[in-house]
């Protein structure tokens, strides 16, 4: 089994975001940066299908400046193959249409039964990039999948996916690209000795030339701002619980009118 | 004429209510444009939908039918999607942030080749440039996008925009169109609905979430506030509920679950990390139920209970359901 697995290096979720002074992006001093972690799940995944075939590869696609090199490695510690990285000013920190012109790219030059994404990437959080993906190599999509079952042949995938209100089961010919959601995996851990091997496993490094193809940016952003900010509002200590409960409940109706 | 079509999305034979939002908004863009404001239904029996929509100021229902597309499908009724647009032409393109929005609206912009502005919680126009305000890093902070290309496409965030009725003639044009079933596709083998009528977070007006302080698995007295409130309210929970296994990943709330925006926000036992802050700090009221004074969710409160929630919440549901009862 095959796996291309696209993953992205986003701020830690316990960052605190800053707007920069000219309101153009974010400061990004100080970030601590991980891999995004629905790509985790898709890492994970993909080690799994090479487990259970006995046979295989899981290839790591990435985008990004040269700190993504960091993400990838931590991939093939956890024990990916081999790592693409794409590092090219021009798509580094495009939108999710250019991403995937740029993973399209890169895979139309790859072998794959399959190809994973994170369902969306906790930085940006467009929730884009796999299904036009899929549609630029014009292969199914399968969105927010909580659960796989490859084929023997590995010719189709049953899926369960999330779904408003529920789960849907469907079964794809392969080759596709699957979104992993929270819920498929629990994703392992590097051992030492996978970090060690990691340093070894090779990772290309390409630019935009070098994939033969001119992005054409779709989106673009401007007058960054940071969420009002929130004052803290009434708290209430040492009341005997019915007493709090009532006050409060009553000024949700009296005074915040939301009930 | 540069025109606005907004894509209304059919739950269990029912527009969602998200669709009206999107209507409201797309009539008023419109009218700024000076053009026309149309709605994309696809699926089968569309035309009695017909009339909702006109009530809130759409002037051409589009209806697209096929046997293919009895059932929501990513590549068939992206086609179908891009199709209409391809025949319709319109400038704008309006849809919903909710699951089958994410879904279809990127397919199909790749199908056209122009890119999506996602999850946008308020819209303005600069001449005709469509800009859309959205919220990034879960809403940690928010920029203003725009497309290049046309049609330029967003996605609205569900219960951010306000409807408005607006009736126009709603006249009903069927878009003629055949499936291409030479592409590849999944098929659909099952359908697991919950069929409590419980409506999904990102929908919710209220929402009463519980976090590590709930100490396990039993939500019994959040299950009962939800209730007292009814159909409009739901219950979610924080990463270390969910990481605890307490609840479905289906009901986190926070950077790595979902981002949420209801009237009201009853954090019990959510100390408040970074992360979760971010997924709810849109809330327009937020209630805090908590023994840590120190708990950081408090400087996000509105309203805040220093105790112990086994103790609060009963008495808090007495009240409730007192003063609901009124």
């Amino acid at each position: 089994m095959k796996s291309l697995v696209c993953l992205k290096q986003v701020p830690d979720t316990e960052t605190q975001i800053k707007v920069n002074a000219d309101g153009s992006g974010i400061v990004t001093d100080g970030i601590k940066y991980v891999i995004n972690p629905y790509d985790e799940f898709s890492v994970e995944e993909a080690l799994r299908l090479k487990e259970k075939f006995k046979a295989g590869e899981v290839a790591i696609l990435s985008i990004g400046p040269d700190r993504c090199l960091e993400a990838i490695r931590t991939a093939l510690a956890m024990g990916a193959d081999r790592g693409v990285h794409v590092c090219d000013d021009a798509v580094n920190t495009a939108d999710p249409f250019v991403m995937a012109q740029t993973l399209a790219a890169v895979a139309s030059n790859q072998e794959y039964d399959i190809i994973f994404c994170g369902h969306r990437a906790i930085d940006d959080d467009f929730a884009e990039t796999g299904a036009m993906l899929a549609e630029l190599l014009k292969i199914p999509q399968i969105t927010l999948v909580t659960k796989i079952d490859v084929s023997a042949d590995k010719k189709t995938i049953i899926c369960e996916r999330d779904i408003e209100g529920g789960k849907e089961t469907v079964e794809s010919p392969l080759p596709c690209v699957v979104t992993s959601q929270k819920g498929l995996n629990e994703p392992r851990y590097a051992s030492l000795p996978g970090i060690m091997k990691a340093k070894k496993k090779p990772v290309e490094k390409k630019s935009l030339s070098d994939l033969g193809f001119s992005p054409e940016t779709k989106l673009q952003a401007k007058n960054y701002s940071m969420p009002s900010a929130r004052q803290a509002g009434k708290k209430f200590e040492g009341m005997e619980p019915q007493d709090a409960a009532k006050t409060v409940v009553q000024a949700l109706r009296s005074e915040a009118k939301v009930i | 004429m540069a025109n606005v079509l907004i894509y209304a999305e059919i739950k269990a034979g029912k527009i969602k209510k998200s669709a009206f939002e999107l209507a409201s908004e797309g009539r008023k863009l419109a009218d700024k444009m000076g053009g026309e404001l149309g709605a994309a239904l696809i699926g089968p029996g569309l035309e009695p939908f017909a009339p909702e929509l006109a009530k809130f100021g759409v002037d051409t229902v589009y209806t697209v039918e096929a046997s293919e597309l009895e059932g929501y499908n990513s590549e068939y009724f992206a086609q179908a999607l891009a199709h209409l647009i391809s025949e319709t032409k319109p400038e704008v393109v309006l849809m919903s942030h909710t699951m089958q929005g994410k879904d279809l609206a990127p397919r199909t912009a790749a199908k056209l080749g122009v890119g999506v502005m996602a999850d946008c919680i308020s819209f303005s126009l600069d001449g005709s440039t469509l800009i859309g305000k959205r919220p990034m890093y879960a809403g940690k902070c928010f920029a203003e996008w725009s497309a290049a290309g046309t049609p330029q496409i967003a996605t609205a965030r569900p219960n951010v925009l306000e409807t408005a009725e607006n009736p126009k003639a709603g006249t009903v044009s069927k878009i003629s169109f055949g499936v291409d079933t030479g592409r590849t596709t999944y098929v659909t083998k099952e359908l697991n609905l919950d069929t409590s009528g419980k409506v999904d977070l990102t929908e919710a007006e209220i929402i009463v979430s519980g976090g590590r302080g709930m100490g396990g698995p039993d939500y019994t007295l959040l299950e009962e506030m939800s209730a007292i409130f009814g159909s409009r309210a739901t219950v979610g929970a924080s990463r270390a509920a969910v990481d605890a296994g307490w609840r479905k990943h289906s009901d986190q709330v926070g950077q790595t679950g979902k981002t949420v925006t209801p009237n009201l926000y009853i954090a019990c036992g959510i100390s408040g990390s970074i992360q979760h802050l971010a997924g709810m700090g849109s809330s327009k009221v937020i209630v805090a139920i908590n023994k840590d004074t120190e708990a950081p969710i408090f400087t996000k409160a509105d309203y805040g209970i220093v105790g112990d929630l086994f103790k609060v919440i009963p008495e808090f549901n007495k009240e409730l359901k007192a003063i609901l009862a009124e």
